[in-house]
């Protein structure tokens, strides 16, 4: 192995997935680097989601290999594969916590099902990952449905990094923020990942995500990654999917 | 690298260093514990003590908030516990655990008179709240039906029919199916006793009777309750908790008139129908059963059947159907209706529809049990 691909956290290489007969993903190769925050755009339907889904194993590919943490998830055995969902954490987009529990027992919940610590160690814990997100201890006997969006998110991300993950997948995780709500989640994603040494996976649709948390960019279209690199390799490209996207009002009035 | 934790401990003269080696991680966690446990009985036992974390290969939450812990109980009588040789790339995070307060959570109140008193009147008041509820309910769907017969054009036929079509048309089967088996059981039960007396053509009497009294409708009104006040419930308390109710609601729609009316009036529509089917159905079991079991051939059966009948003990039974259908609809609703947040309180809510719906479907059946009576039906 070359030093560089043991730097690829996440390794994709030529993976389709077809929904019926629409392919939406067509021999799309993609690496992730360790530590840092790779930034996923591209236009609405593209297929964000569904290739982190792919990745993650929850929509199943025709073609293609996938490894994380340098192991290949279709030879995987079990445990295998158990040890590398130990290592990943996931923000879904709707948060998906599960609305019959707390928000304690929400981020409990992985935790108690693979370490067998005592009670006053989880709540210690489940109260240093609350104050992570930067939400007060006294959220954390309320119910899903009791939570803003925002806290949602937070509660989300919380539960995501309760088994302190290498990895975190975060889909659309500012979308239905305010601006300043979304501003401090990307400061906190970037905290997170200094303080944690996170390798971060960011689906995202917020420019301003993209420019102050993102330490890479990769633009899907047509199936494939149509672009990877920093901000100012985006910038100077001469796509013209890319130039609407980081030339256009909204991206001048943020980079204004 | 990735080494099992360590925590060992060196005399410095006057004071201890405890010098923390490998993996501190998640992974480790419930050997940390113990770990720090024992470590933190150290404390007081010497003037000066500090944590040494310099070895540590491997830092994240569970590591860092353990040391922190330790660092918290070996601070004695005003002298500060210190960790020593902290790697720059660890400090915001021990910084960020250090924000930790530790509140023990409050345990759950314990079993008490006062508590099982407070219990019961809340159970009480519960059971108030419920009746109040279906009687809203009652009143709103009165209410919207009023409306609709003064603006007809407002009445939403084509949900009406798609909901006839699920409660009615698809629940056919089913209903004919069971009603049949039922049908088969009563008579070949009837048959089976009535013999020991020679009064096997008797069967006849009860079989009519039964089926088109009591069985008949209650058995198909408690199969609806189970069928389509579940998916009622379950229907409106989604809706209910993705906020679509809301929606409607502020578009200027009446969710009583959109959602819950249609489905009223498909169910008063429906359970008639299918309590006849029911009845007969189980009539023509029961008719096969003494026949093939029983040796009451189909001519004396049908003969026997319109002696033993009138049309008072039909109209008895379907008169009841319509009722049943309304109390199950309304029960349905108000449950959908009070669906929270949670998919628990969903499961909830559907459960208690069922329950409660079949529970006054037996009630509304005893009532009108002593209406007939008394009016001599």
């Amino acid at each position: 192995m070359t030093p560089q691909m043991q730097d690829a956290i996440i390794r994709v290489r030529d993976i389709s997935v077809q929904f019926g007969s629409t392919k939406v993903l067509d021999g799309l190769d993609l690496d992730v680097k360790r530590g840092e925050i790779l930034g996923f755009v591209g236009p609405s339907g593209a297929g964000k989601s569904v290739l982190t889904r792919t990745i993650i194993g929850l929509v199943p590919k025709i073609s293609g290999r996938i490894e994380v943490f340098g192991i290949d998830l279709d030879a995987a055995s079990t445990a295998e594969r158990r040890g590398v969902e130990r290592r990943w954490g996931i923000l879904f987009q709707q948060g998906a916590l599960f609305s019959s529990l707390t928000v304690r027992q929400n981020i409990q919940f992985p935790v108690r099902e693979y370490l067998n610590v005592s009670q006053r160690l989880l709540d210690e814990i489940t109260e240093a990952k609350l104050g992570m997100v930067g939400l007060r201890p006294e959220v954390a006997d309320r119910f899903p449905s009791e939570l803003s969006g925002g806290m949602i998110k937070r509660v989300a991300l919380a539960r995501a990094l309760a088994l302190d993950p290498e990895l975190v997948f975060l889909d659309e995780p500012t979308s239905g923020l305010d601006p300043i709500g979304a501003g401090d989640f990307d400061e906190l994603v970037r905290t997170l990942q200094r303080t944690l040494g996170l390798t971060v996976f960011m689906v995202t649709h917020d420019l301003d995500s993209l420019y102050t948390a993102c330490d890479r960019i990769a633009v899907l279209g047509n199936g494939k990654i149509i672009a990877a690199g920093s901000m100012a390799d985006m910038q100077a490209s001469q796509h013209p999917w890319l130039r609407a996207y980081f030339h256009g009002k909204r991206a001048r009035a943020v980079m204004g | 690298m990735n080494g099992d934790p360590t925590l060992e401990r060196i005399a410095q003269g006057n004071g201890l260093a405890l010098c923390a080696a490998g993996s501190w991680t998640a992974r480790f966690a419930p050997d940390l514990e113990q770990i720090v446990a024992d470590a933190e009985k150290l404390a007081g036992t010497r003037p000066d003590i500090f944590i040494d974390v310099s070895q540590v290969s491997k830092l994240d939450t569970f590591g860092a908030w353990l040391i922190e812990r330790l660092r918290r109980s070996l601070t004695h009588g005003g002298v500060e516990a210190k960790i020593a040789g902290l790697s720059a790339n660890y400090s915001s995070l021990v910084d960020e655990v250090r924000r930790v307060k530790a509140t023990p959570a409050i345990d759950a109140t314990s079993v008490t008179i006062t508590g099982m008193l407070d219990q019961i009147g809340r159970a009480m008041a519960g059971i108030g709240g419920t009746i109040i509820g279906l009687i809203d309910m009652l009143g709103a769907v009165l209410a919207a039906t009023g409306r609709v017969l003064i603006h007809p054009r407002a009445f939403r036929l084509t949900s009406t029919v798609h909901h006839l079509e699920q409660v009615c048309w698809r629940a056919v089967p089913i209903v004919v199916l069971i009603t049949f088996l039922i049908g088969c059981i009563i008579s070949q039960q009837g048959i089976f006793h009535f013999r020991k007396f020679g009064a096997d053509i008797f069967v006849v009497d009860m079989l009519g009777v039964l089926v088109l009294r009591e069985i008949g409708v209650l058995l198909v009104a408690i199969m609806v309750a189970g069928r389509s006040g579940s998916a009622y419930t379950a229907e409106l308390g989604s809706m209910k908790m993705r906020e679509e109710i809301d929606a409607l609601r502020t578009m200027g729609f009446d969710p009583i008139e959109v959602l819950i009316l249609p489905r009223m009036l498909a169910l008063i529509i429906a359970l008639p129908i299918l309590a006849f089917l029911g009845a007969i159905a189980a009539l023509y079991g029961g008719g096969l059963v003494a026949w093939l079991y029983g040796g009451v051939d189909p001519e004396a059966f049908l003969l026997r059947l319109r002696d033993a009948i009138s049309i008072d003990h039909f109209t008895v039974g379907i008169i009841k159907a319509p009722v049943m259908a309304a109390v199950i609809g309304i029960v349905a609703c108000v449950e959908g209706l009070a669906v929270e947040g949670s998919a628990e309180s969903l499961g909830q809510h559907t459960t208690s529809s069922v329950v409660k719906g079949i529970f006054f479907v037996i009630v509304m059946d005893g009532v009108f049990a002593i209406f007939f009576a008394s009016i001599g039906m």
